[in-house]
């Protein structure tokens, strides 16, 4: 929802009473301790587990292997392939889907007629079980069934049913498409709010200094755009990085591997394969990565708008 | 305005191919689910049902596992959501209102659940509920989902307290209610409509959630209506379109109405309405 992107309301009341300090804490209690148990430790445990040999059984011994894993993971083609695969993935459906939704959040936020519609249909693929929306493209993509070869056919761009989502050449284009159908109308709508913020008195004055369209959108609308884009595409970016249930269901990674995102590759090491630790050190590297990234992209696009 | 005819018309094809991608698959799948067998035999499937027909539905409720997914999907969402409130009203009110050393900590704990990958927490919360017999219970899962929800809820809520007017705790404060007696008298009916929006969407992260039930719940009898879903597909060859196309618009349905719930009650001016008044 949008409310990940609205801080928080600033504080009025100055700082440091310590009366306030202890009602804070009393109201706080309640969550602090299944939080610490169940949240906080577990992701300590789960980043040091990587450095472990840790496997599923019923007694867990655990052994201190230092860089064991991650130097087998190195070693390891399946696990470059699940990374190049989880790259190619994310940045297709954050990309595609972000210059769709930026060029619809432009056009809805003109005059025109199916707006309300639009609004409305564009949450529910966000709301959508992922499960529910991976059996119904597993539905539409259908080899025999599926209405897309169907029509493929009348129009008479291929003579012969594609099997889409098990083919090896077009199961990632394929993965990719139903990753956009779902994240796109949530940026859509994201950057439609960030667009109706914008005050409009910018552009009239734009006009009256003879700017065309064209640089109304690259001189005010981008630029004030800025903070909202950098918040839904770093977001897009890691939700679709670590993302699981969709393609687990429409093609467990198959066929061949070729869509084997990391957190399919780790969810097999871990419970396939019961390699804890493995999988563990796979869930480390994906932290690291996600730590540069928003360590360069934030720090580049948030100074540049300083 | 002064957009050329030209442009317009361009505009409008633009938006019907946005409509058509968005909804032709959710048309495709609710016309599937109301589809009789034969009609899915037919060499030429249409986009609508000759005749609609009711017995996928009738079909997918009589499946056994799928009712039972749904009853445990039903109570784990409804335990979840109620917890998750009882645990997120008083910590977004502190959020909201104090400033604490908690809350920076917390805004930053808000963030970070958002990033990790939950592969990452998953096996050392199946090391840690294993020893308390806690995996394959729907209380273990209960559990789960209503920390990992929390976060989101205490992001959502903190801004509906925020948008309490101070003025009617203060004036609350003069009257001589303490505290607790403020919150509950005057900050919760408030902040029904941000505890209505915080309790769907809790509800439905748990209704949808798939990778801690699928890893947690191993146990046929326990399974969250997602698991059965993807079994249903998982066994190819011998699956039923109809029934799985219907199950699958009742698992949807309460996304559905959570959105048209959702429309009409945000926007209403509960709160202003209160300090003028």
């Amino acid at each position: 929802m949008t409310a990940t992107l609205t801080a928080p309301a600033p504080l009025k009341k100055k700082p440091g009473k310590p009366k306030q300090n202890r009602e804070a804490i009393l109201l706080f209690l309640p969550a602090l301790l299944p939080v610490l148990i169940l949240s906080v430790y577990p992701l300590i445990r789960g980043i040091a587990l990587g450095f472990t040999d840790a496997r599923a059984g019923l007694h867990v011994q655990t052994n201190f292997v230092g860089f064991e894993n991650f130097s087998k993971l190195l070693h390891n083609n399946l696990f470059w392939d699940s990374f190049r695969i989880g790259v190619i993935w994310t940045l297709s459906v954050t990309i595609l889907q972000f210059v769709a939704a930026l060029g619809l959040a432009l056009l809805l936020n003109t005059d025109l007629k199916f707006r309300g519609v639009a609004r409305t249909l564009a949450l529910i693929p966000w709301a959508m079980p992922p499960v529910v929306v991976a059996i119904m493209w597993r539905l539409l993509l259908h080899p025999t069934n599926g209405p897309v070869n169907e029509i493929l056919q009348k129009l008479h761009l291929t003579d012969h049913p594609i099997n889409f989502l098990g083919d090896f050449s077009t199961a990632l284009p394929a993965v990719i498409v139903v990753g956009i159908w779902v994240g796109m109308p949530m940026t859509t709508v994201t950057l439609l709010a960030g667009l109706q913020s914008i005050d409009r008195t910018l552009y009239e004055a734009a006009a009256v200094d003879g700017a065309g369209a064209w640089s109304q959108f690259w001189n005010i609308t981008l630029p004030q755009l800025r903070t909202v884009i950098v918040a839904i595409t770093s977001l897009d970016m890691i939700w679709n990085f670590n993302s699981f249930g969709l393609v687990y269901v429409l093609t467990a990674g198959g066929p061949g591997g070729k869509t084997m995102l990391p957190m399919l590759f780790a969810y097999n090491e871990a419970f396939r394969y019961g390699n804890f630790g493995m999988a563990a050190a796979m869930g480390d590297v994906m932290v690291v990565i996600i730590i540069v990234f928003l360590f360069f992209y934030l720090r580049n696009r948030l100074r540049s708008e300083a | 305005m002064r957009t050329k005819p030209a442009t317009r018309f361009l505009q409008y094809v633009a938006v019907i191919c946005y409509l058509v991608f968005l909804g032709f698959p959710l048309l495709w799948l609710i016309s599937s689910s109301l589809k009789s067998p034969q009609e899915f035999a037919s060499i030429t499937p249409s986009i609508l049902p000759k005749h609609f027909d009711l017995s996928n539905y009738s079909d997918a409720l009589n499946e056994q596992g799928l009712v039972r997914g749904l009853g445990n999907s039903l109570q784990i969402s409804i335990y979840s959501t109620i917890l998750v409130l009882i645990v997120a009203l008083p910590v977004s009110y502190a959020l909201a209102r104090f400033r604490s050393r908690l809350r920076p900590l917390t805004n930053g704990w808000i963030l970070v659940s958002q990033v990790f990958p939950v592969i990452l927490i998953v096996i050392p919360l199946f090391m840690i509920l294993r020893p308390l017999h806690l995996t394959n219970t729907i209380p273990g899962v209960v559990i789960v989902y209503t920390v990992w929800s929390l976060p989101f809820a205490l992001w959502m809520l903190q801004g509906y307290v925020a948008a309490v007017p101070r003025e009617l705790e203060e004036a609350a404060s003069v009257d001589g209610a303490g505290r607790i007696r403020t919150i509950v008298s005057i900050v919760m009916p408030l902040l029904r409509p941000g505890l209505i929006a915080t309790a769907m969407f809790t509800f439905i992260s748990a209704w949808n959630e798939f990778f801690f039930a699928l890893v947690l719940l191993q146990d046929p009898q326990l399974k969250t209506l997602p698991l059965v879903l993807a079994r249903f597909v998982g066994a190819e060859g011998q699956v039923q379109f109809g029934p799985l196309a219907a199950a699958s618009v009742l698992a949807t349905v309460p996304s559905l109405v959570f959105f048209a719930f959702l429309q009409r009650r945000l926007t209403s001016g509960l709160l202003s309405g209160a300090v003028k008044g």
